[in-house]
This record gives C-alpha cells, structure tokens and sequence, in this order.
C-alpha cells in the first residue's frame, strides 16, 4: 500500500535535506538527476553536494534556498512505496501545508535539536491535527550538532507533547533523534546514539500503520452521466463516479440522495469494463433498474444500513486561502464531492490561535488564517463530519468571479434552523 | 506510484487507472470546451485510452488535437491517423509550420535550431482559436522538477502563462476547473505516474504505438551527448560522427532535439525490463531541450508549454 506523507519545514531545519537523503540512501535519484545537483551545488556556492537541490525545483526556491510550493516526490522500499506532499512552513505557506496534509496518511513534523519546537513545528503540528493527519513523526534533526545529548532529545519530546495537549483533535506522535547531513538514523540505524533503542525513520515509515478512520458505507457521488447516442445502446444510462467507504454489487437496493428515490442496481462497471461487484476506490458506472432521475452531484448510496445526512447550514473550520478578506455575508461557490453550489458565510465565529491551541473571537479572516465558520448553502449537501469520514466532509470555495479557489472547509456539525 | 529501479513492487496501476478516469471525468463534466492534446508518444496514447474507458460505452466528448512541428517522425503521422480512426474522436491539428508562414513566430535559421519552443505559441493560439477551457496532456510529476510542482489542474492565465506562485490550491485533490474568458486551464491525469507505470500500463491494456519506440536500425549523428536520428531537419555538420545503431526512443517530440537510445528492446516486455534497469531520467537521456539550464523545463512551462 502506498503511504502518503506531509512534511512542512524550510531550509533552516533541514527539511530538505531530509528528503534529499531519504531520496538518495534508497536510490531513488538518477544519475541524470545528481549530477545536475552537483553541478548547482558548485554555481550556489555549497562545499558539498546539497541534497536539498533534489527537492527545490523551481528557480526562485535554488536561489533563495526556501521551498514555496507543494512539490510531490516519490521513493520507495522493497516493502513499501511513498509519496511526500513537501511544503514550505512559513506562516505565509499555511494554505500549501493545508494542500499537503489534506492528502496525507502521516506527517513529518521537524524540530531542529538546537532551538526546539519553533513556530514552524508548532503550526504544522496544528494544521495536522485539524486535517485529520493522526499519526505523526517528530523527526528531531541536527542531532549532531548537540553532541547526540539524549537529555536535549528527551525534553524536547516533552515540550511536543504537552504542545499536542492544546490541539482541537487528537494527534498520536512517535520521535526519532537524527541526522538528515550526516544520514545517522534516516535510512540506516546509526551509532552515535547507543541510548536511542527505537528504529530508523525509513524503518518506521515502512511499519506504521495509517489510521484511515474512514466510516464504513458505500458512497458513489456521480460525476458525469454517460448517454451513448448509438442505436445499440439506446437505452444505456450510467452514472459514473469513484466509489468510496465500501463496495457496491448488482441487485444491491440503493437510495439516490438527496432526493430520496430508491432503485436497485442491474449493471457495473469499472473504467468501462463490466464487473458484478466494485469496491472502494475505483472508478465506476452504475446503471439502475428503474428509469428515475438522476444527475451529477447526486450521491448513490446503499439503501441500508445508515443513511448519510443531508443538510444546509452547517458549522465548519476553514482555511482561508486567499488575499481578499473573508467577512460575515459574504457570498462564494462552494464544491462538495460531485456537487457545485452557492453558499453564504453566515457568520465568522472564531479564528485560532496555531501557536497556543486556542481560539479568539473575530468577524473576518485573512490569507493564512484557520477559523470557525458558519455556513449555509442554497440547496442541501450529502455529507458527513469531517472526522468520521474526509470526503463527506471536505469541500473547497470558489471566488465566483474569478474562479480562484479561497477556502478549504471541513464540515464538523449541522446546525438546524 | 511506483519506482524505476524495484521489482516486486505492488504498482498500484489500478489505482492510477480510476485516478486518472476520475479527473478526465471531472474536467468533461465541469469544464465548457475541452480538448486532449495528442502527440502521438506514449503518455499521449494512454491518455486516448484512458479518455475512451471514462465514457465507455459512450464516445469520447472531447475531441484531440496535434501540435504539428513539421518535424515529425513519418511513423508518427500515419499512426496518429490510425488512432483517431480507431478511437472514434475528432482531430483538430495546430501547425507550426502555419504559425511560421504566418509571422507569428520566427524561426531560428540556424542548422542546429528545434522547434520545440516554438510550438508553445502555436498550442495557445490553437487553444485561443477554438476557445478550448481545458487542455487534457500527459505531464508526469517524476518527468522533471519543475512537473513535481504541477497541480492536477493546473491555471494559466489569459496570456496562456503559468505562474507557479499563483497556482490554485488543490486541498483533498478537489478539482477546481473554473475559467473566465481567454483562460484556460491544463489538465494530468498522470500526474502520479512513473515511465515504468505508463509501459506496464500499454502492456497490460496492449496500446498500440509507433514503431519507434521500439528497437530498430537508424542512421544517427552524435551531437551534445546525444543520438539524433539523421533525416528531415537533422543534418550531420562536418566532423560528426555518423553511424547506423540499433536504437529506439524513449520519448517522442520534435525530431529535430529528440534523441534515441542504444537500445535491443523489441517488445513492450523488454522495453519495461530496460525502464526498471534505468539510471537515467528519460528527459536527461534524450531531450537536448530539458538539458540546456537547469530551469529550462520551468522557463518553456511559464511560457505555455505543455
């Protein structure tokens, strides 16, 4: 199974030097690739080759030595493959760190041994605990450059968990002292600490087990109806989309949502090709027994046991991603699954304190800021909380002017009018 | 997701197959006046494949279009042709060539010159013309290190430019296809796959391709560390070595700065045994483009490219 890792940090704690190393002690770089970092590490003036150059792409990022964007690398192990979402983790950044840990199984959060957890590790630390990224990593760096000293491992290990004590869900963290210059405990064991008995982060990576706390329950929010207009497949209807939370069969009774109507299920398919049974995760078609009415952003669901809730107010935590400002009756698109529609921001309730864990009261939110919002759509959602199942609670908002995407919302509680 | 150099890997193809099916849906749901660039490579012909099982049975409700350099490989043509043909879609063809005759663009005189760059003004010019809102291509994250920063959808602006600090946030992969008049907005369903993906993918879906990918004779010229196949643009100067080798390609552009690879791969079960045995990236061993500055993939993409 692929895992999918968050990490946030800049140059300053080693990150990408971090995933530099991990890059290049599983051979995952190409000759190609390296010696093109050889040969920027001589014209930016590093003694040595610097790994971070595998991970900074982008001119400005080699120039500056700061990460800007989401970049995704992929590397892998016999007994495993990764995918990193990396991200800058300047306040500036938040919304890309959003981007990353929305997509993300685990997080690797950095501390650098010689300053302890800063700003930076204590807003990435935030933003995993309200996208819902429940196993963490503290990776504790530099540990070479505080003579391998177990006593500055262990305290900073206490101040990360009482700093996780604040946070508004929970996180379950595990720490591993290392160092991503010298490669001491990222991929191999090292020697240089005989105290720590634990394992390497590629180790640990390999093992630890993703908490997808998903609900269970088949959801197929319908994308795209497929009408051929052959004469063969006249009366041909499919509604296709990817099917999440459980797996559907033919003859299954199912209710489309949110109107209500119910049918049972003749035919499957999964990317075009017939099939008795789909499972979570694949892109299918359904085609119903009765002729009802169905369109996209409907949501095809099992007909038992539990029903999904609709609704159309809800309270909600935002980031909000964008320049202008975001105030009490302002009016946005919102995108929920399969479903586009209009929404209001009814009220703006609080905005959160990353740092400390708590929360302030305010009416408006700015670039970078994660709030408490209300929130209440013309026509109703099918949806579910945030934390009992991501997709049923994810949604983005859209500028309806521009188009541009400035909030990513996750639904958390009806409120009924 | 998977890695160049690891047998035995669960390389989740499937996965990648109701990713991808997943996004042309998307974009043929949300977006006004889709296109799917075809450039008769391999990334390309996946793609086509992958476009035609999203709408199974239905047709493909977007139709294809070719940026013609005018330096292209003749196998190249006819199975374009072919594959249009066979997967029932609509072909829209851009011409550099046109855009050349035209004083749009102007070509470098010198003997060595590729047109690749200027195909970017011929792409946005075409997508302008016929007001296309989408561009499906065949981009991959692990092709270069500026693609590692691409987003699904990724915006350019009405200028057809990618600004890389203005891209739209992708949170949970939601697709935001959202364009205004004279945007549009560039769509990679392979984002998340690798070159060893897209062989065992053409493998297993048996995907036709040009004859050129795989191995075969060809008079080459040796030129900036690399095989140029000799013919059309390709013009050996004095003092380059010329010679006939047993080669193929491993990705398929603009003659004139693609080159070939000593290669004995005959058959797609060979050529994935030579992509797993791979240390060099594919764009370093045979794109003079890619290998002219360190930035060049991220300069061509600010202006439009691909």
């Amino acid at each position: 199974m692929v895992l999918r890792i968050a990490t946030a940090g800049s140059v300053d704690d080693g990150k990408s030097t971090l995933i530099g190393r991990l890059l290049h002690d599983t051979k995952t770089v190409f000759e190609d690739q390296l010696r093109a970092v050889e040969r920027a590490s001589l014209r930016y003036g590093d003694g040595s080759t610097n790994l971070a150059l595998l991970t900074d792409g982008l001119r400005a990022e080699r120039e500056q030595g700061i990460t800007i964007d989401v970049a995704y690398r992929f590397f892998g192990t016999p007994r495993r493959t990764f995918v990193v979402a990396d991200t800058p983790g300047h306040a500036q950044y938040t919304r890309n760190m959003v981007t990353g840990a929305s997509v993300s199984d685990v997080a690797i959060v950095l501390v650098d041994a010689r300053v302890g957890p800063s700003e930076q590790t204590k807003r990435h630390l935030f933003i995993c605990s309200l996208l819902g990224v429940q196993r963490v990593v503290v990776a504790v760096n530099k540990m070479d450059l505080v003579d391998w000293s177990r006593t500055v491992f262990d305290d900073i290990v206490a101040e990360v968990t009482e700093h996780i004590g604040l946070l508004p869900y929970p996180l379950e963290v595990d720490s591993i002292p290392l160092s991503a210059l010298l490669g001491e405990n990222v991929v191999d064991r090292g020697s240089m600490m005989p105290w720590y008995e634990g394992p390497s982060l590629l180790e640990h990576l390999e093992d630890i087990e993703p908490r997808r706390s998903e609900a269970s329950g088949a959801r197929l929010a319908v994308q795209y109806v497929i009408r051929p207009h052959g004469v063969e497949h006249h009366d041909y209807r499919g509604f296709a989309g990817r099917l999440f939370g459980g797996s559907l069969a033919v003859g299954d009774e199912v209710t489309v949502l949110p109107g209500g109507r119910t049918s049972k299920i003749s035919a499957l398919s999964r990317a075009g090709v017939d099939v008795f049974e789909a499972q979570a995760g694949q892109s299918i078609a359904v085609q119903l027994v009765d002729d009802i009415d169905v369109g996209r952003g409907d949501v095809i669901v099992p007909s038992s046991p539990a029903l999904p809730l609709v609704a159309d107010e809800f309270l909600a935590d935002i980031s909000w991603m964008s320049e202008s400002v975001l105030s009490e009756g302002s009016r946005w698109t919102i995108k929920h699954n399969s479903r586009t529609l209009r929404a209001i921001v009814t009220s703006v309730r609080h905005r959160y304190d990353v740092l400390g864990g708590s929360v302030a009261p305010t009416d408006r939110l700015e670039l970078n800021d994660l709030g408490v919002v209300s929130i209440a759509t013309t026509a109703p959602l099918v949806w579910e909380p945030y934390d009992r199942r991501r997709s049923g609670g994810a949604a983005i908002l859209m500028d309806e002017a521009t188009g541009m995407t400035v909030g990513a919302i996750m639904l958390r509680d009806r409120i009924s009018s | 997701m998977s890695l160049h150099h690891i047998d035995g890997l669960d390389l989740g193809i499937d996965e990648l197959e109701d990713e991808a099916v997943e996004i042309i849906r998307e974009v043929a749901a949300e977006s006004r006046n889709p296109v799917l660039l075809f450039s008769g490579g391999k990334d390309s012909a996946v793609l086509l494949h992958l476009a035609w099982k999203a709408f199974r049975p239905g047709r493909i409700p977007f139709p294809v279009m070719h940026v013609d350099t005018g330096h292209n490989f003749d196998e190249v043509l006819d199975y374009r042709d072919r594959m249009v043909e066979s997967y029932g879609v609509r072909l829209v063809i851009a011409s550099v060539q046109e855009s050349i005759d035209s004083g749009r663009v102007v070509e470098d005189p010198s003997p060595r010159s590729s047109r690749n760059r200027l195909q970017s003004v011929t792409l946005l010019d075409a997508i302008a013309k016929h007001e296309f809102s989408a561009a499906f291509g065949g981009g991959r994250r692990d092709e270069d290190k500026a693609r590692a920063k691409e987003r699904i959808i990724s915006f350019r602006d009405r200028f057809g430019q990618w600004e890389p600090r203005n891209q739209r946030p992708e949170p949970w992969n939601i697709l935001n296809t959202r364009t205004r008049q004279g945007e549009h907005v560039r769509a990679f369903p392979l984002s998340n796959w690798t070159e060893l993906d897209v062989w065992r993918y053409i493998g297993r879906e048996r995907i036709e391709l040009p004859d050129i990918y795989f191995s075969h004779r060809r008079v080459v010229v040796e030129r900036d560390g690399m095989l140029l196949g000799v013919g059309g643009p390709v013009v050996p100067e004095p003092g380059e070595s010329v010679r006939e080798l047993v080669v193929r390609y491993r990705t398929v552009g603009d003659a004139s700065c693609t080159g070939a690879v000593i290669s004995s791969a005959s058959t797609v079960d060979e050529v994935i045994a030579e992509v797993a045995a791979a240390r060099i990236t594919e764009r370093g061993a045979t794109r003079a483009d890619d290998n002219f500055s360190d930035s060049a993939m991220e300069d061509r993409k600010r202006e439009g490219y691909f």
